[in-house]
């Protein structure tokens, strides 16, 4: 089983458990997001992250949004604590983890990140 | 010089804040050591040999006295009362304690400093030319431009997990004072039908796969650098191979790709990051190169200067090797080097700190300079208060009269404390600079840069010295091999192997006996060694380190 992460901490349910195959995109890490073709509009992409050291979701995320993807996205797999905010700067709307993660990193770790959107130099040099 | 926004502040300490935080976690388990690695190496802090090692970022290489002062303050609290200039504008502390790190921070966020991003995966510390805005030869001072790189890769959201550490380096001359060309993306300021703009380079890198930079675009319009860096690492993350550290640089991408298909791929990711950038960051430049402005020089007489000159041959020899031309009439550019003969290269004690932060703020506009070489550089000296800093920087041993020379070596930590070492590589640093002392031929000899790793990742830039010792492990004892005629300059070389390498006895008579050929062959003494090493090739450098192939006295390893 896995947790849902958001800004409002651990979710209980997954609003995503009840759609369709059709719906739900799965990218491995190892796609170029390039040519990810998202003529089909899925209402949810899930970018998997085989370990929390390999960080190609971050660019396959941002890539998919400035593609023009409107839709869901979520990390999902070995995302840790301190790495929530980044995924919400890169487009990410919520992560998923496992049961075990979720255990040994526990609801406050991730809230305290939660304010992603503070202290963000990036933002800050993009636009006023 | 640049003062932190109020942004830059509070970014600083809800980061430490964080920081603290985890350090907790690990300690009460909520961390594994697996998850806690990389967020300690995003805030500097590794492991090695005997202890933890705590890496500074001294962005661009510049301080201000104050800071230099907070950084003298760490050495004697949290440490063994001294630290370690690196070659990357750094400065490592080698043995604080897990529980201090979280305060250490503090007190260099109480100056405006950080770890930041000085190791892991990761956009590493923004180097710069050490005689940024006092150089003679520059289209304009670098360090704005590395400070806007600084503010922008800090913390970015896309670019924590890389598949390797990144390195930036910014000059704003012709002349390469930084090693660009041996860097992950190289920048340099240049101007082009009255614009300003820059040349981009991007692969360089040394390591066991030593690289050269390729220039992607010639001339990139100044407004355009932030989303073509970013488009520039954008492409890395997703091309850059996982499979592997050492195929993982972007040296290695940009050789399997080809540097074409790199630029198309860059270029079209630049096309979609282009609109995203609103014009803010130029607004922000502009207001970061005002904080850069040149100080106040003075027009004085140089007459104390040209007496002491004259009358006194320990401050001449000091002169004439420690101080570059200054783009102000009647000032020098002063490098002090922390390369004494036997001393640790770039080592200095709280005391000396102190003491440069003393002369910093009393001769040199409160500018104080850490150079890739590993010395300290006080820009903007008048001439006429030389003779007084020579005879302050006497009294703590920071006077020796080396700089460019050949006992000032640039050598990696290597076997002393780091646990990757093959071998030990500062006590050869110290015996070949003890012994070209002991035979008094430095000034004669004259420029030449030895560049010594204790292994093949090659931090000690061994690729591009002049010559370059690289020491291995050879079934349990260490030999080293010889590479000559490597440059780090604009005309970048990596060295060449000479053959067969030496014991740690013999190593610094091979040194030795290189010299000897040099000085035997050179046409008169204006030819520098590199120069006699380019004009003959390596033949009379092998004939004096092989003298007799036959009998196979160097062992053939
Ligand atoms: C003592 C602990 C250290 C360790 C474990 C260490 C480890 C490494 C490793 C593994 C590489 C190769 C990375 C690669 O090519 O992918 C490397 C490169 C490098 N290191 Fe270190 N290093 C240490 C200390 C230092 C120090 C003290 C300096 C400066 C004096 C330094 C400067 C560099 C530089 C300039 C490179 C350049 C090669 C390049 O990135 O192209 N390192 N280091
Ligand atoms: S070159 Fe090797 S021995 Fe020297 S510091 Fe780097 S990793 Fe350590």
């Amino acid at each position: 089983m896995s947790v849902i992460v958001t800004d409002a901490g651990f979710a209980t349910t997954d609003w995503a458990a009840d759609l369709g195959a059709q719906d739900v995109l799965t990218l491995a890490s190892d796609t170029n997001p390039h040519t990810v073709d998202l003529s089909a509009a899925p209402k949810l992409v899930r970018v998997e992250f085989p370990s929390s050291a390999d960080g190609r979701g971050f660019t396959i995320a941002r890539v998919l949004r400035d593609h023009g993807y409107t839709g869901k996205l979520r990390a999902t797999g070995h995302v840790i604590a301190d790495q929530y905010a980044m995924a919400r700067r890169c487009g990410f709307d919520d992560v998923e983890i496992s049961d075990d993660l979720a255990a040994r990193q526990p609801e406050d770790q991730w809230k305290f990140r939660s304010d992603w959107r503070q202290n963000d130099y990036q933002s800050r040099l993009r636009r006023a | 010089m640049y003062k932190y926004s109020e942004f830059d502040t509070a970014f600083l300490a809800e980061r430490n804040a964080q920081f603290r935080a985890q350090v907790e976690r690990r300690i009460d388990g909520s961390l594994t050591e697996d998850e806690f690695k990389p967020l300690r190496l995003m805030n500097g802090l590794y492991l090695q040999l005997h202890a933890y090692m705590l890496r500074v970022a001294i962005p661009y290489g510049t301080l201000r006295s104050a800071q230099m002062r907070q950084l003298a303050m760490i050495a004697e609290k949290w440490d063994k009362g001294y630290g370690h200039f690196t070659t990357r504008q750094n400065i490592q502390y080698n043995w604080p304690k897990l529980r201090d790190v979280p305060d250490i921070l503090d007190a260099l966020g109480e100056v405006e400093m950080h770890a930041i991003q000085t190791s892991g995966n990761t956009i590493r510390n923004v180097t710069a030319d050490h005689f940024a805005g006092a150089a003679a030869d520059e289209v304009d001072d670098p360090r704005p431009v590395a400070e806007l790189l600084r503010q922008w890769s800090t913390d970015h959201p896309e670019f924590q997990f890389l598949p390797r550490k990144f390195k930036f380096a910014v000059i704003g001359s012709e002349a390469d004072r930084a090693v660009i060309r041996a860097h992950d993306i190289g920048v340099q300021l240049v101007e082009q039908d009255g614009k300003r703009g820059y040349r981009i380079l991007v692969g360089g890198g040394l390591g066991r796969t030593p690289m050269i930079g390729k220039v992607i675009r010639d001339f990139l319009p100044e407004e355009d650098l932030l989303p073509y860096a970013e488009a520039i690492v954008s492409t890395y993350n997703i091309l850059g191979r996982r499979d592997n550290k050492y195929k993982a640089r972007i040296k290695i991408t940009v050789h399997e790709n080809g540097i074409d298909t790199y630029k198309e791929l860059t270029e079209a990711r630049f096309a979609e990051l282009k609109p995203q950038f609103e014009g803010v960051d130029q607004e922000m430049l502009s207001s970061i190169r005002a904080q850069f402005a040149a100080p106040a020089f003075r027009n004085a007489p140089t007459d104390d200067f040209d007496a002491a000159y004259k009358a006194d041959p320990v401050f001449r020899a000091w002169a004439d090797t420690n101080l570059a031309a200054h783009k102000v009439e009647g000032y020098a550019i002063v490098s002090i080097s922390l390369k004494k003969h036997g001393e640790t290269p770039g080592d200095a004690t709280a005391e000396q700190m102190r003491l440069i932060a003393d002369l910093g703020e009393q001769y040199s506009h409160d500018d104080i300079r850490i150079s890739h070489e590993q010395n300290v550089i006080l820009p903007h000296v008048h001439k006429s208060d030389l003779p007084a800093l020579h005879a302050a920087l006497k009294t703590l041993g920071l006077a020796t009269a080396n700089i460019g020379l050949i006992s000032d070596i640039i050598a990696c930590p290597g076997m002393d404390y780091c646990a990757l070492a093959t071998a030990r590589s500062i006590p050869v640093a110290q015996e070949i600079a003890q012994r070209f002392d002991a035979l008094k031929m430095e000034h004669d000899i004259g420029p030449l840069k030895i560049k010594i790793s204790g292994c093949i990742n090659a931090c000690g830039h061994h690729h591009v010295g002049h010559i370059g010792i690289l020491g291995l492990d050879r079934a349990g004892v260490e030999n080293y091999q010889i590479t000559l005629g490597g440059d780090g300059t604009e005309e970048a070389t990596i060295g060449q192997r000479t053959g067969p390498g030496f014991s740690y006895e013999e190593i610094t008579d091979a040194i030795e006996r290189i010299i000897r050929a040099y000085l035997e062959h050179r046409t008169d003494a204006q030819e520098t060694f590199l120069e006699a090493y380019r004009r003959l090739g390596a033949d009379p450098f092998k004939a004096a380190l092989y003298p007799d192939k036959a009998e196979g006295k160097a062992n053939a390893a």
